[in-house]
Parts: structure tokens; C-alpha cells; sequence
């Protein structure tokens, strides 16, 4: 607890530096770049590609979020009982496809460009929000719900007031793994023209530019490690608050 | 009224009724040669009525069939009719359009095709989950699958389909990074699990080291596939460099050695954590009876705690080799094989039927894997439980 105090604030000021003054990194990175090449990346703005990366990953995953606690609702309803082993049948399988390949399958039908990572990062990232939300939504303590239907709540209000707020935690976990995906998928994302931070990297990869891949690699990463952090807290909070 | 509904099962509703939509989309495209866009044709035009009547009706009997929710029998029945209808279509229809169109024309299923194949294969899995197969069964039905999938494919049924045609001009290099692609996968699972399941073991005793390990695990799976294959460059290619005798046994900054430390790193945190939560779910009467039994700390760790924990540890290994089966695909960006290498190959020069050889080998070895896993999760289970 007492390390990560220390190691947010550092690891918040080094991506906010090498996002915004990459040029600071240039003595660091010079001595993996090829003789004489460049050293930071200069053909879009670090700013640029990290919004767009992100703008992707909000967009698909808040779609998936909200498609997915529908679908969750639907199927724990008694009318879509028996959608219940199908939806199950579905997200077991469709999460053992690799995101790399839903990414690959989506550009034949989808051509190049932001279309087919949004789709890939939207249809990988409704299963475990789907997989978490059903199963806060069958485990709901059940002296809780008969309180809520013996104070003469209607459906909708034990769904809004009750049940949508005790699932919360859980199904905010399942929120977590997959923007954690989305956001690894969609560096995979600039493979298919998708204006990623992952242009950096694979631009490095392209032209054997070390330095690149370490200053694309170094952004996505911790991005990806400070975002993981800061949904575990908000997780706890959460926990904390319904528990007191 | 009330007795029709009851008759009529909702998934197969919704299964005939996206069926019947994905029978409007394009089934096949026939393209001038195979990096253009081809047109969509729709299945009652890719051949002559004596050939799309039989295909499309089956496809509409098989969808019928899944309707009946009493009789789970007949519904999988209907997903093996609907699924032998489109493999009629398919191979049936492939030849006779490219005798239309020119020399280097290719021929592919359409969204259409993968629609409703995908719909099948749904109503199977639905049909399959309601009759409730035992591990055993599963497993004999997944290889009946498996021997139906290579015996359609070896038969040279569907040779004509521009997927076929870029694996028959490629079929050394695809099972070379097959190979690699198993490889990169089981390679990096046994090197996990040699290293994880001491370091799990120890986590379990001593909790400082757990609280230590688990965290530091846990942020290395977060790290995107890309950035870690990617850093992993720059680290071997130092050691490569530096420590003598490493290039020797072909640690180097790009190829397989990278592609391997980063499948490893991500493999660590399933294997010790699910080595952790099996050890520490021994039922503490089962410890106190080995306890009770004179047994030291090694044989209760062998004899009790490990068997008692196996399926939980098992499920790691499952999450690891799934994981790594998807993962190894992005080795083929940084040189280390497997079939990765067709899919960004085939992105690179815009040809769907490369992108189509490596994504689907792949896929189909994740779900096999993942089925596999949790037949061999499932035995280890039971046999405690029959013992007890």
C-alpha cells in the first residue's frame, strides 16, 4: 500500500512527461534508435495518438457496457430464462477467440481503419461485463430481495433501486478486464490503420527502431497499469461504501 | 396458444429468425484475383436451382428443427442438416463460379456463409448443453468434430475456395509455423508452470512473498500484448549481446526468444495464482485429519493439499494455454513465427485469404484447447468427490 503511494504519483509523472515532452527522453532512448536515425517519433504528436487511443477504447467499452448489462438484465429476467444456457454457451466460447483474431476477422467485413478495432474491442469487450453482470445479478442476497418486494417495490424499482446497485461492484470488475483488453487490442489496432499508440511501436518494429518501440511500449504500458490501478480503486471505494 | 409456445424453443425462434436474414446477405464472393473487393452473390444465385434448391432448403429444414424445444435430439439434428446444406452450397457452387470467371478469379464464403455457420453451430452448442454430456462424451464429440473438419478439408470438397488455394500454394510454411505456433504456446505453458508452481507453493507458506508476488504478476498481465513483445526487443537483444554464449543458443532481440519471455511473463500470474487459490482451498478438516495422521509438511503438501487443489490449479493451466494460443499470434509481428505470421502478412498486403489462413487455425486451436482443458478440469474433479 505504502509503495504504491510513492510509485502512482512517479509513474503518473513520467507518462504525462513522455506523452507531453517526449523530447526529454531523447539522451535516454538515443543509444537504442540506429546510428543516425530518429529518436523520438515525429510523424503525429504523442497528445494526438494517445487521445485517439483512448477516445477508442471509452467509446467501445461503453457500448459494450451497456449493451452487455441489458443483455445481462434480459437474461436474468424470468422471460429470458432461456436464453440462459445459450448466453452462457457464448461468452465461454467466444472468449477463448483470441483478440488478435476477432481483430483479423472483423477487416475482411469491415475494410481497414477505426471500424473494425472498435467492432473487435466492442463485441471481445461484452463478454466478461456479461459473464460479471449475470452473475452479481443470480447472486443477489436474497433476504435483500424479499425486504425489496415486501416493502412493495415494483419490478422496475427493485431492478433500478436494488439489484442494479448491489451488482455494481461485481459487475464493475468485469468493466476492468475488459477495458484491460480493449486497450492491448487496440495497440494490435494500428496493424489494421487504426490510429493508435500502437503506430509507434509498430513503426519501430518496421524500420528495427528500438527507440521507437521502447517510447510506444513505455506510453501503452503504463497507461495501461495506472487505468488497471485506478479502476481497482474505484472498485474498492465501491465495496467499501456498500459494506459501511 | 399457450401449448404452441410451450413447444417452441426461444433460442431456436431467434436462431431461424437471424438464419433467415443471414439467407438475404451475399453467401460467396467471386473476386478477379485475390487482393481486389469481389461482388456478393446471394445463395439462391451462386449455382443452377438443381443445386441451391436442395442447399437452401436444407439450411431452412435445419433452422425448422431447431424450433422444436422438446425434442433436443431433433434440434441437433437440424444444426448437422443446416450445417451439411452449406458445406452442399459451398463446395457445389465454388466450381461452377470460377469456370464463369477468369483465370485468377478466387471464390470465398460471405458473410452470409459465416452468419449462418456460426448460427449452426450455436443451435449445436445449444442443443448439446441441454442433453448435458459427460467429460467423456464431450471429448469424443470434439474429436468427431475434429476428424469431420479434416476430412471435409482433405477431401478436396472445398479445394476451389480461395482459402484452400493460398494454403495449397503455402502448405510447407503453414506446417512450419504451426509448429511454431505450438511451439511458442506449449513451450512458454511448461516453462510457466516449472518456475509458477515452486513460486506458488512457496506464496502459499509464506504470505509476505504472496503479497509481494501476486501484485507485481497481476500488472504484467495488464501490460498490452504489443508494448510487452515489443520491450521484450530491446532486454534479449542487451543479454544477446552481452552475456556470452547467449546468441549461441539463439537468444537474440527479435524471433522466437522475445516472443517466448513475453508469453512467459503473461503465463505467470494463472499459474501462481491459481496454485495459490488450490492450495489454500484444502478443506482445513482435511488438513487437520493429515495432520492428525502424522503426516509431515511434505506429504500433506503432496498427498493432500495438491491432489485437493488440482482442478483449480488445472483451470491456470487452462487460462495459460488459451491465453497463449491467442497471444503467440502477435510473434509474428517481431519475427518469432507461428501463424501470426500469415495473418499480418496478409493485413500487410490487404489479402483476406492470408488473414483467413492464420486467424482460423488459431481459433480453432483455442476453442479445441479450452474444450480439452476443461474435460481434463472436470475428470480431476470427480475423482475426489467419488474417493470421499
Amino acid at each position: 500500500m505504502k509503495i504504491g503511494l510513492i510509485l502512482r504519483p512517479v509513474l503518473i509523472a513520467l507518462l504525462l512527461a513522455l506523452v507531453l515532452r517526449p523530447d526529454w527522453f531523447v539522451p535516454i532512448f538515443a543509444p537504442f534508435a540506429p546510428a543516425g536515425g530518429p529518436v523520438i517519433y515525429q510523424r503525429a504528436s504523442m497528445l494526438s495518438l494517445s487521445l485517439s487511443h483512448l477516445g477508442i477504447v471509452a467509446l467501445a467499452s461503453a457500448a459494450a457496457t451497456i449493451v452487455a448489462v441489458m443483455l445481462a438484465i434480459l437474461v436474468t429476467r424470468p422471460a429470458g430464462a432461456a436464453f440462459r444456457p445459450l448466453s452462457r454457451t457464448i461468452t465461454n466460447m467466444g472468449q477463448t477467440f483470441p483478440p488478435v483474431a476477432v481483430l483479423a476477422l472483423a477487416v475482411p467485413a469491415l475494410g481497414f481503419g477505426a471500424g473494425p478495432t472498435l467492432v473487435a474491442l466492442f463485441l471481445y469487450g461484452l463478454l466478461p461485463i456479461f459473464e460479471n453482470a449475470v452473475t452479481a445479478l443470480t447472486n443477489l442476497p436474497r433476504a435483500t430481495m424479499e425486504a425489496a418486494r415486501g416493502i412493495g417495490l415494483s419490478r422496475w424499482q427493485r431492478l433500478l433501486r436494488v439489484e442494479l446497485p448491489l451488482a455494481l461492484p461485481v459487475t464493475l470488475t468485469g468493466i476492468r478486464l475488459s477495458i484491460v483488453i480493449a486497450l492491448g487490442t487496440a495497440t494490435i489496432g494500428s496493424t489494421v490503420a487504426a490510429r493508435t499508440l500502437g503506430e509507434v511501436i509498430i513503426a519501430g518494429l518496421l524500420t528495427n527502431n528500438t527507440a521507437y518501440v521502447l517510447q510506444g511500449g513505455l506510453i501503452v504500458g503504463l497507461f495501461a497499469v495506472l487505468i488497471y490501478d485506478a479502476l481497482v480503486q474505484l472498485e474498492a471505494y465501491l465495496l467499501g461504501r456498500m459494506g459501511g | 396458444m399457450m401449448g404452441i409456445r410451450t413447444h417452441l424453443s426461444p433460442p431456436g425462434l431467434l436462431f431461424a429468425i437471424l438464419g433467415l436474414a443471414a439467407l438475404l446477405a451475399p453467401f460467396m464472393t467471386l473476386a478477379a484475383n485475390r487482393i481486389v473487393a469481389g461482388d456478393g452473390i446471394v445463395a439462391w444465385r451462386v449455382a443452377g436451382p438443381a443445386i441451391t434448391v436442395p442447399g437452401v432448403a436444407a439450411v431452412m429444414i435445419g433452422l425448422a428443427m431447431g424450433l422444436v424445444a422438446t425434442w433436443t435430439r431433433l434440434r441437433l439434428l437440424g444444426a448437422v442438416f443446416g450445417l451439411a446444406g452449406l458445406l452442399w452450397l459451398l463446395s457445389r457452387s465454388a466450381p461452377i463460379l470460377l469456370t464463369q470467371a477468369g483465370e485468377y478469379a478466387r471464390v470465398s464464403p460471405a458473410a452470409g456463409f459465416w452468419c449462418l455457420l456460426v448460427i449452426f453451430m450455436l443451435l449445436m452448442a445449444d442443443a448439446l448443453a441441454a442433453l448435458k454430456p459427460g467429460p467423456f462424451m464431450r471429448a469424443v464429440l470434439l474429436f468427431a468434430v475434429l476428424a469431420a473438419l479434416v476430412l471435409v478439408l482433405h477431401s478436396g470438397l472445398l479445394s476451389d475456395l480461395s482459402v484452400l488455394q493460398e494454403f495449397s500454394s503455402r502448405r510447407d510454411a503453414f506446417f512450419t509455423e504451426f509448429q511454431r505456433h505450438l511451439g511458442l504456446a506449449f513451450g512458454s505453458l511448461a516453462a510457466a508452470a516449472l518456475i509458477g508452481f515452486p513460486l506458488g507453493i512457496l506464496c502459499h507458506h509464506r504470505a509476505g512473498l504472496q503479497g509481494a508476488t501476486l501484485p507485481v504478476l497481476s500488472f504484467l498481465q495488464t501490460i498490452p500484448s504489443l508494448a510487452m513483445f515489443g520491450l521484450m526487443i530491446p532486454i534479449l537483444g542487451w543479454v544477446g549481446n552481452t552475456v556470452p554464449g547467449a546468441q549461441a543458443i539463439g537468444i537474440a532481440g527479435i524471433g522466437f526468444a522475445p516472443a517466448f519471455l513475453a508469453l512467459l511473463l503473461y503465463s505467470l500470474l494463472p499459474v501462481v495464482g491459481n496454485t495459490v487459490a488450490g492450495l489454500a482451498a484444502t478443506p482445513p478438516a482435511a488438513l487437520e485429519a493429515a495432520r492428525g495422521m502424522g503426516m509431515t509438511p511434505r506429504q500433506r503438501l503432496l498427498r493432500v493439499e495438491l491432489p485437493l487443489g488440482l482442478p483449480i490449479i488445472l483451470t491456470g493451466l487452462r487460462i495459460v494455454l488459451v491465453q497463449n494460443i491467442g497471444l503467440a499470434v502477435i510473434a509474428g509481428l517481431i519475427g518469432g513465427g507461428g501463424f501470426g505470421t500469415f495473418v499480418f502478412q496478409g493485413l500487410n498486403q490487404t489479402a483476406t485469404d492470408l488473414i483467413l489462413l492464420g486467424a482460423l487455425p488459431t481459433v480453432v486451436l483455442a476453442l479445441t484447447a479450452a474444450i480439452l482443458m476443461d474435460t481434463l478440469v472436470e475428470l480431476t474433479r470427480r475423482i475426489p468427490e467419488e474417493t470421499a
